[in-house]
């Protein structure tokens, strides 16, 4: 068979190559989705953590430093 | 796989990967089939890593029907996961190859297409049968039988698919002379990036996990100390 011509293999050449990014990407961002939500039940029970250490009284506002990134950058 | 050892092998990955990719545009050769066989070194390269991904699954589901350990089941799953992900872009961009070279995305009479979809088939099954089984024990003890007699049938298929003849895809390697001295250098760094990749994929998958089940015994601990 022929080869193509440059500005027609190009085409698929690129779909290929991105296809394969585009894949890659959506895979990272669901690991990334997954880390967002480890992150916020680890923080869960840090606070459920330091509740139980101050006794039954009213858990005392998280400090900055011990809220996970998530927590601080939200809204 | 610790934190610092597993940010070293993410860029040791980016930096084969990028490395890989350059060389197939900067560096190798056009060849006959012209620019569109610039595809061979990511198509292969990661048809070759699904592959022996499936077989390093089988090595671990080896080793936790012999200890009975969890941890190779986990490295099992994980690596068919993996493997059958990679086996997801094998087919997108054999289709788009195809596409491009012989004017279809898909050609049912040749064998070793044919045979990869049989074999990724093979795999997707895998969850099912896992997450049908209610019991852990007895579902890492399927899973890994599982794996083994699936990882045992890839080799087996491949054999079979060198010994059919071919009908339009080429074998690879397999012709007289080989790939040229710069085209195969340039493979040999993309199936090194393609590797490094899985691993490393892996590598996060298995940390995940790994916090996952750190967390729950957390909350165990925790739950059961308010209990008490």
């Amino acid at each position: 068979m022929p080869a193509l011509p440059l500005d027609e293999a190009g085409k698929y050449v690129a779909a290929a190559y991105v296809a394969f990014a585009v894949l890659l990407l959506v895979y990272v961002g669901i690991m990334a989705a997954r880390l967002g939500r480890l992150q916020r039940e680890i923080a869960e029970l840090a606070n459920r953590a330091e509740r139980r250490e101050n006794g039954a009284g009213e858990p005392p506002a998280p400090e900055l430093e011990k809220r996970s990134i998530g927590e601080r950058i939200a809204p | 796989m610790s934190p610092s050892r597993l940010r070293n092998l993410t860029i040791l990955t980016a930096l084969v990967l990028g490395a890989g990719f350059a060389l197939v545009f900067f560096y190798a050769p056009l060849e006959r089939e012209g620019f569109v066989q610039k595809i061979f070194y990511l198509h292969v390269p990661l048809a070759i890593v699904a592959l022996a991904g499936f077989i390093v699954a089988a090595i671990h589901a080896i080793r936790h029907l012999r200890s009975g350990d969890p941890v190779h089941d986990y490295r099992a799953y994980v690596s068919i996961h993996m493997s059958v992900i990679f086996g997801v872009a094998v087919l997108v961009t054999g289709a788009i190859w195809a596409k491009a070279q012989w004017g279809v995305w898909w050609e049912w009479r040749e064998p070793t297409l044919v045979s990869f979809l049989i074999v990724f088939l093979l795999y997707c099954t895998y969850y099912p049968l896992r997450f049908a089984i209610p019991d852990r024990e007895r579902q890492a003890r399927y899973a890994s039988v599982f794996a083994i007699t699936a990882g045992a049938f890839v080799p087996l298929n491949f054999l079979a698919v060198r010994l059919a003849e071919s009908f339009i895809h080429p074998r690879t390697f397999s012709s007289a002379g080989g790939l040229p001295g710069e085209m195969m250098f340039t493979f040999l760094v993309c199936l090194a990036g393609v590797a490094l990749l899985w691993t490393t994929l892996v590598a996060f998958e298995l940390a995940a996990k790994r916090t996952r089940a750190d967390l729950g015994r957390l909350r165990r601990a925790l739950a059961e100390g308010a209990a008490a």
